[in-house]
């Protein structure tokens, strides 16, 4: 079967300096993948290169098979199968929450109104925020916000997710409530490849957690060896600190 | 330097000859005589072309950001050249270049419109230079996550423009938009460079006309309290929405 996603030699440079240093893996379909790893490490550029944010230098992503890097991707129409949840939420300040989630639907995928209010009406649901439906997200805390973004992001029906530090910009106690969400949607089967500090959440969720540092992939693999007995020293460095946290 | 200037302010009050003073600016005949023309038709006229060139203006300033948003290169330069050479010049010349250079030079070429149409379009070619550059400011003042979050849902480059990134912008610059306008108000008294019929005098050429006509300047008061009756209302409107906009940041 096709991987959802797979990544070969994948180099990215910022001007002169080489921050992703020829990445290659893969994630299945329906698999959860959790990349940790220290800041600068190239882990939120390599996700931005997966729907093309970023525009890699060489190497190909393959989309169920589909080239996104070649010039010549419908990337509009790729992008709609692979749903995005930035670290600083990003929601439309100027719509409320329903048209956050039926701009995209109506205007990219040419659903109809209703079609797409019935949607964003369920995925609200699923991530406990239908009585928010017509607040605007200046109005929500942080928590909500990211909830209603994963929302968004859902209302487009991808066949997978990317997360950028979904839990980075939120006040602690606001943490709990969208790892809840995350961990539905992983339970519910979906593809997600997620760049994240929480170690709790890797462990209990992760198919499988990679560890990058300086631009290379160090270790990869299940969550309780990746995480509990890492075979590198980088890696076991780089827990002791984010666990003495 | 404050006592100096009471002085003078007292001396002015106690031998100013307020008779005469009195008689030529604030003439209540005058001013009766002004009316209603004044209001029907030359206040109307400066809104009519404020307003006209403040429309097309803005439609020429968007395209203008634009392009010097673009990645095209001669869609820069061209953005960059227009900005800079009609900031540069008085408005004065270029209306007149578009009133008298262009007929002349072209005598094929009618602007429609006639005399207004061309002080219309010569104040709006203005106005988006001025235009422009409040609306790239407010285009590059959205923070980047809102496109990246529109691109990463699947919209085009410019559905993201248009349907997430201008709405937002344009809130952002109601205020310095709205500064344009007024300053387009006061512009508008170019127009008699151009020529005028009795039907088309915005407040300005009306008021002179009629100064020098009667040789009394009230008329002259009677065109700057109207003015003053038109932005003041509008610079306290930009006043609120400013406030407005630090509130709800």
């Amino acid at each position: 079967m096709t991987p959802a996603i797979e990544i070969n030699d994948l180099h990215k440079y910022f001007g002169d300096l080489e921050v992703l240093k020829g990445i290659d893996f893969e994630v299945s379909d329906g698999e959860v993948v959790c990349i940790i790893g220290p800041s600068g490490s190239g882990k939120s550029t390599l996700l931005r290169c997966v729907n093309r944010l970023e525009e890699s230098t060489s190497g190909t992503i393959l989309i169920e098979g589909e080239d996104i890097t070649d010039p010549d991707a419908d990337v509009d129409h790729l992008r709609t199968r692979i749903g995005m949840v930035f670290q600083q939420f990003n929601l439309f300040p100027h719509l409320d929450v329903v048209h956050n989630l039926t701009i995209a639907q109506t205007k990219v995928l040419k659903r109809s109104k209703k079609e797409a209010g019935e949607i964003a009406h369920d995925v609200l649901e699923r991530v406990g925020l239908l009585d928010k439906i017509h607040e605007y997200p200046i109005r929500l805390s942080g928590g909500q916000q990211q909830r209603v973004a994963i929302a968004r992001a859902l209302a487009m029906n991808p066949d997978m997710m990317l997360f950028d530090e979904p839990t980075s910009s939120l006040d602690p106690e606001l943490v709990g409530e969208v790892l809840d969400v995350m961990r539905r949607l992983a339970r519910d089967g979906m593809t997600m490849m997620v760049v994240t500090h929480e170690m709790s959440f890797a462990i209990e969720v992760a198919d499988r957690v990679v560890f990058m540092d300086d631009g290379v992939v160090v270790e990869e693999g299940l969550p309780s060896v990746v995480l509990q007995e890492p075979k590198t020293e980088r890696a076991r460095r780089f827990l002791r600190m984010v666990i003495d946290k | 330097m404050y006592a100096i200037a009471m002085v003078v302010v007292v001396l002015a009050i106690v031998l100013g000859d307020w008779e005469r003073i009195g008689f030529n600016f604030f003439n209540l005949e005058v001013m009766a005589d002004m009316f209603p023309e004044v209001l029907t038709i030359a206040a109307r006229n400066t809104i009519l072309y404020t307003l006209m060139s403040f429309a097309i203006g803005l439609v020429g300033a968007l395209a203008l950001a634009l392009m010097k948003l673009s990645s095209i290169p001669p869609y820069r330069a061209f953005a960059i050249s227009y900005i800079e050479l009609f900031r540069g010049l008085p408005a004065l010349i270029t209306l007149i270049l578009i009133g008298f250079g262009i007929p002349i030079a072209f005598q094929g070429i009618r602007i429609p419109g006639g005399r207004v149409g061309a002080g219309v379009l010569g104040l709006s070619i203005v106005a988006a230079a001025y235009m422009a550059e409040t609306i790239r400011a407010g285009i590059e003042a959205v923070p980047r996550g809102q496109t990246e979050a529109a691109r990463s849902l699947g919209m085009s480059a410019n559905r993201t423009m248009f349907t997430i990134v201008l709405p937002q912008a344009f809130r952002i610059i109601i205020p310095p938009l709205t500064n344009e306008m007024v300053l387009l108000i006061k512009d508008t008294s170019l127009f008699f460079v151009l020529g005028t019929t009795p039907l088309t005098k915005e407040l300005t050429k009306f008021a002179r006309d009629f100064m020098v006509e009667i040789r009394n300047a009230t008329p002259l008061t009677v065109a700057a309290l109207v003015y003053l009756a038109i932005t003041l209302p509008l610079t306290w409107l930009v006043r609120r929405l400013e406030k407005r906009a630090a509130i709800s940041r």
